[in-house]
C-alpha cells in the first residue's frame, strides 16, 4: 500500500469520531440552550402556581345584628362615637349567635379567630354608608382570616392546611362549608389598599402608588440630564483627555453594583443634605444617579445613529451648531432616547437593593398621597413579604411578583413597539 | 412663603421675561426693515432676558434652600440659655432635633421643659422670616434680572451666541455629573471607611477571620466584643460566585455558541430574546425564588443522598445567581464570536476542519479575550449581587468552602448592618461602608481591566 493511501484511509478512519465530536458539540449547544429556557419556564411556572391563589379570598357569610347598645350609638354625627364604639363585638357576637354552643373563654377566643379582625371596620364603613341599619340585622359576607382562607383554598383542592387550627375550628368551619356560606371571591382589597400585618388585608396599592410617585421622579430627573450629557459627549466634546475621563467614568458607573449607589444616598444625600429617609424623593434621587450612565450610553448610541448628512445639511442651510443638534439631530435621535429611558425605567421598577439602604424598606400601611409621604415601592413589599412568616403571605408576594413582571413586561413591549414604530432606516 | 411657590413663581417671571425680552426686539425691528436686521431671531432676544431673569435668582435660591436648616439650627442654638448648651456633638443633634420636632409639631409639647418650648417658638419664627427673605429677594433678583436682561436688547445686541454659550456650558454640566458620581462614591465610601480604620486596624479587618458586629451596648454584656474579620465573608462572597460562574459559565458559552454558529434564523430569533427575558427580572424575585423554591428543593435532594444540607446553603443562591448572569455572559460571548471576521471560518473550512473544529481552535481563540472580559464583568456582576443572597443565603459568617453549607457576603453583611435605624458613629455602621469600599474597588478593576480588554479585541478586527 503506497504511502498517500494509507493517509487517506487514516483520514477516514478518524472521520468517525471526528463526526461524533461534532454531533455531541451541537448537541451541547442545543441542552445549554434548552436548560436556559427551561429555567425561565421554571420560574414563571413557580410564581404563577403559588400566586394564583391571591387574587381571591375566602368569605363566610353571617347574620350580622347591628345591635344599638353593643354599639352605643345614638348620632352619626358625633365622631367621638363612632371611633368609640367597639366595632368588632359585631362580628363576634354574629359569630355567637351562629356557634351557641361554644362556651368557654379559650374557645370562644378560637371562634372570633375565623373572621380577620379587620371585619369590624369592614361593617362600619357599611353601617356608615347605610345608618338606617342599626337596630336591624342582615347577612353578610365577611372576609376570613388568612389561616382560615389558607385552610379552605385547601379544602376545594382536596388537601385542607390543618396545622395552624384547632380541631373545634376545623369543626365550624366545616359546619359553614356545609351550609354553603363559605366562598372565594376576587380578592379587591389586593388591589385597593396598604400594606397589613394581616396577610388578609394586606394589597399593594400603597407600594404601587409608591414606585410610580419615585418613578416619576427618577425620570424627570434622569431623562433630561442624561439627554444633555449624551449630546455634550457625541456632538460638542473636544476629543481630549477630559472627555476621555468622562467617558470613562459613565462606562464604569454603568457596571458599579446597584448597593453601592444606597451608600452613596445614605452617606450624600440623607447624611449630607439631611434629604429625610423613606420618602419617594430620596429613592428617585437614588434612582436617578443609579439609571443616568444606562440613559446616557443609549442616547449616545441613538445619536451616533443619525447620519452625517444631516448635520452637514443643516450646517449648510446656515444654522449654528446648537440649531443644528437641537432642531434636526435631537429630533431624529429622539425615539432611539425613549426607548433606552424605558429601558432604564423598567430597571430602576425593579431595583431594591440601594432602597434598602435609604430607608425605604418601613412597615407602611398608608398610601402615600405625594413625593414627601413615607412610602415604600413593589420590589421592597415583595421583599418585606417574603420575609414574613405568615404562610399567607408567600402566595401574596408571588401575586406581588406577577403585577411587578407585568408592568415590566408592558414597559419592554412598548420600547419595542415605539422602536419598531418610530425608528428610521437610513 | 414656601420654597417650591417661589420656583413656580420665579418660572412664571422668567417665562413672562421671554416676552417682554422678544417683544422689545420686535418692537426694535418694527423701526428697521423688519427682523432680518436684527442680529438674532427674536426668540433669541427672549431667551436671553429669560435667562437673566431666571438663573441668578434659581441659584439664590438653590443655596437659600440648601443653608437655611443648618443657619436657623445654629442660631437657636446659640440663644439658648448658657445652662441647657450642648456639651458635644451627639448632643447638639439630639437637641436640634428635639427643637425641630417640636416646633412643626411631631414631637407634643406637654410637659417639655420652658426653654425647650421657647426654642421651637423661636424656630417657629425664624422659619417664617427666612421664607419671607427668601421669597423677597429671590423675586428681586429676578426682577433685576429681567430689567438688565431686556435693556441689553439692542438691534445689534449678539444675543444668540450668548444664549448658545449658556447652553453649551449646561451641556457641558450635564456630562460632568457622572464624575460628580463617582467622586461622591469615592469620598462617601472613603470617608466612612477612614473612620472605621481608626477604631479597628486594616490589618485586622482584611486578615482577621472572624466576624461579629455586634459591639456591647455595656461593658458587661456578653459575646459583644465585636470583632471585624472580614475574610469569612470575603470567602462566602467567593463561593456564592464561584457557584454562580459554573452554572453560568457552560449555559451561557454554549448557548451563545450554539445560537451564533449552528441555529437558524427562525430559531435565533425566538431564543435569543426569550433567554434575554432572564436579564430583565428583577433580582428580588430571584431571591424569592431562591429562597422558596431552589432552597427546599435542593434541602429534600440532598437529605434523599443522606447529606446534611444547610436550608440556605451556598448553593441554592449560587445556582439561582449563576441563572440570571446565563443572559449577560451569552450576549456578550455572542457579540464577540459575531465580530470575529467570517474569512477565519472560511479558512478553517476550507482546510477541511469540522464545524465544532472550527468553533474551538479557531473561533474561540479568535475571541478569547472578548470572552474572559466578558466573564469577568460578569464576576463583578456576581460580586456585587445583593437581594438573590440576602434572601436566600445566611447571616452568621461560617469560614467554609462547602457549597451545601450556610455562608454570607459582602453584600448582605451591608444591608444587614445598614437597615433600619442606626447612627452613624458606631463601627457597627461604619463596618459597612469599609465593605461597601472593599466592594467598589474589587469591582472597579474587574470592570476597568474587562472595558479594556474588549476595547482592544473591537479595534483588533475593525
Amino acid at each position: 500500500m503506497s504511502n498517500s493511501s494509507k493517509n487517506l484511509k487514516k483520514i477516514q478512519d478518524s472521520l468517525v469520531w471526528r463526526y461524533r465530536a461534532e454531533k455531541a458539540f451541537r448537541w451541547c449547544g442545543i441542552i445549554a440552550v434548552t436548560l436556559g429556557l427551561l429555567a425561565v419556564l421554571a420560574l414563571f411556572l413557580d410564581i404563577i402556581f403559588k400566586g394564583k391563589g391571591a387574587f381571591s379570598a375566602t368569605y363566610m357569610q353571617l347574620e350580622v345584628t347591628y345591635d344599638q347598645q353593643l354599639l352605643d350609638i345614638d348620632n352619626f354625627a358625633d365622631q367621638k362615637q363612632l371611633i368609640v364604639a367597639d366595632w368588632g363585638a359585631l362580628y363576634k357576637s354574629a359569630l355567637r349567635a351562629e356557634f351557641s354552643d361554644v362556651r368557654k373563654r379559650a374557645d370562644k377566643r378560637k371562634l372570633y379567630a375565623l373572621v380577620s379582625n379587620g371585619a369590624g371596620y369592614d361593617l362600619r364603613e357599611r353601617l356608615l354608608a347605610n345608618p338606617s341599619l342599626l337596630g336591624q340585622s342582615e347577612s353578610v359576607w365577611l372576609l376570613a382570616d388568612d389561616d382560615i382562607d389558607t385552610y379552605f383554598k385547601g379544602w376545594l383542592d382536596g388537601d385542607p392546611y390543618t396545622a395552624r387550627l384547632v380541631d373545634n375550628q376545623v369543626k365550624w368551619l366545616q359546619q359553614l362549608i356545609d351550609t354553603q356560606r363559605m366562598e372565594l371571591r376576587f380578592n379587591a382589597n389586593f388591589f385597593n389598599r396598604g400594606d397589613s400585618r394581616e396577610p388578609e388585608q394586606a394589597g399593594i396599592r400603597g407600594a404601587m402608588i409608591g414606585s410610580v410617585l419615585t418613578l416619576v421622579l427618577t425620570l424627570v430627573l434622569s431623562f433630561p440630564i442624561g439627554i444633555a450629557a449624551a449630546i455634550y459627549l457625541e456632538e460638542f466634546a473636544p476629543k481630549n483627555r477630559w472627555t476621555e475621563f468622562i467617558e470613562v467614568n459613565i462606562n464604569n458607573l454603568a457596571a458599579v453594583p446597584s448597593i453601592i449607589f444606597g451608600l452613596l444616598g445614605l452617606a450624600i444625600f440623607i447624611n449630607f443634605f439631611h434629604v429625610p429617609r423613606s420618602i419617594p424623593v430620596i429613592g428617585g434621587l437614588v434612582l436617578a444617579v443609579m439609571t443616568l450612565p444606562t440613559i446616557i450610553i443609549t442616547s449616545r448610541a441613538a445619536i451616533t445613529s443619525v447620519p452625517p448628512s444631516i448635520r452637514e445639511a443643516a450646517l449648510g442651510m446656515g444654522a449654528s451648531r446648537n440649531q443644528m443638534v437641537l432642531h434636526h439631530v435631537l429630533p431624529l435621535a429622539l425615539p432611539g432616547m425613549l426607548t433606552g429611558a424605558i429601558i432604564g425605567m423598567a430597571r430602576a421598577l425593579g431595583e431594591t437593593a440601594p432602597l434598602l439602604m435609604i430607608g425605604m424598606v418601613a412597615f407602611i400601611a398608608d398610601i402615600p398621597g405625594g413625593f414627601t409621604d413615607p412610602a415604600t415601592v413593589l420590589p421592597v413589599q415583595i421583599f418585606l413579604w417574603a420575609d414574613s412568616p405568615e404562610r399567607a403571605f408567600i402566595e401574596k408576594t408571588s401575586a406581588a411578583i406577577m403585577v411587578l413582571l407585568s408592568f415590566l413586561i408592558l414597559m419592554n413591549i412598548s420600547a419595542v413597539w415605539l422602536r419598531k414604530r418610530l425608528e428610521r432606516r437610513w | 412663603m414656601q420654597a417650591s411657590n417661589v420656583f413656580f413663581l420665579l418660572m412664571g417671571l422668567a417665562t413672562l421675561g421671554f416676552y417682554l425680552g422678544r417683544g422689545r426686539s420686535l418692537a426694535l425691528a418694527k423701526d428697521l426693515r423688519g427682523i432680518r436686521d436684527l442680529h438674532s431671531l427674536p426668540n433669541y432676544y427672549g431667551y436671553y432676558t429669560a435667562l437673566w431673569c431666571g438663573l441668578p435668582a434659581l441659584l439664590l435660591l438653590c443655596i437659600w434652600v440648601v443653608a437655611d436648616g443648618s443657619v436657623m439650627t445654629g442660631l437657636v442654638m446659640e440663644s439658648l440659655p448658657s445652662a441647657e448648651h450642648p456639651s458635644d456633638s451627639v448632643e447638639y443633634t439630639l437637641l436640634a432635633n428635639k427643637i425641630s420636632n417640636l416646633s412643626i409639631g411631631v414631637l407634643p409639647s406637654a410637659g417639655q421643659p420652658d426653654f425647650l418650648l421657647d426654642a421651637a417658638q423661636q424656630l417657629r419664627d425664624l422659619i417664617q422670616l427666612s421664607n419671607w427673605i427668601m421669597a423677597v429677594a429671590v423675586l428681586a433678583l429676578a426682577m433685576v434680572g429681567l430689567i438688565w436682561g431686556r435693556a441689553a436688547v439692542s438691534a445689534n445686541f449678539r444675543a444668540r451666541q450668548r444664549v448658545e454659550k449658556v447652553v453649551q456650558y449646561a451641556l457641558f454640566a450635564s456630562a460632568c455629573l457622572a464624575i460628580f458620581t463617582t467622586l461622591g462614591i469615592v469620598l462617601s465610601v472613603l470617608f466612612e471607611s477612614l473612620q472605621f480604620f481608626k477604631s479597628v486596624p486594616v490589618a485586622d479587618f482584611v486578615l482577621g477571620l472572624d466576624w461579629s458586629p455586634q459591639t456591647a451596648i455595656r461593658a458587661d454584656q456578653v459575646g459583644s466584643s465585636g470583632s471585624f474579620g472580614a475574610v469569612p465573608l470575603f470567602a462566602g462572597t467567593l463561593l456564592v460566585s464561584v457557584v454562580a460562574m459554573f452554572i453560568a459559565v457552560p449555559i451561557g458559552l454554549m448557548s451563545a455558541i450554539y445560537l451564533a454558529e449552528y441555529a437558524n434564523r427562525s430559531v435565533r430569533a425566538y431564543a435569543k430574546p426569550a433567554l434575554e427575558i432572564l436579564a430583565g427580572i428583577p433580582t428580588v424575585v430571584y431571591g424569592f425564588f431562591a429562597a422558596l423554591t431552589v432552597a427546599p428543593y435542593i434541602r429534600d435532594v440532598g437529605e434523599g443522598w443522606g447529606l446534611s444540607v444547610s436550608s440556605e446553603s451556598a448553593l441554592a443562591a449560587g445556582a439561582v445567581m449563576g441563572v440570571m448572569i446565563i443572559p449577560f455572559i451569552s450576549s456578550l460571548a455572542d457579540d464577540v464570536i459575531s465580530a470575529v471576521p467570517q474569512a477565519m471560518r472560511d479558512g478553517s473550512l476550507a482546510m477541511g476542519a469540522t464545524h465544532s473544529e472550527t468553533i474551538r481552535r479557531v473561533v474561540i481563540p479568535a475571541a478569547l479575550p472578548g470572552i474572559v472580559a466578558g466573564i469577568m464583568l460578569a464576576v463583578s456582576r456576581a460580586i456585587g449581587e445583593t437581594m438573590i443572597v440576602v434572601m436566600a443565603s445566611g447571616m452568621a459568617a461560617n469560614l467554609t468552602f462547602n457549597p451545601l453549607d450556610s455562608v454570607t457576603t459582602v453584600t448582605v453583611q451591608i444591608v444587614t448592618l445598614l437597615t433600619g435605624d442606626q447612627e452613624f458613629d458606631s463601627p457597627k455602621t461604619l463596618a459597612a461602608f469599609a465593605l461597601g469600599l472593599m466592594l467598589f474597588i474589587v469591582t472597579l478593576i474587574l470592570n476597568i481591566v474587562a472595558l479594556q480588554v474588549v476595547k482592544r479585541f473591537r479595534e483588533q478586527y475593525e
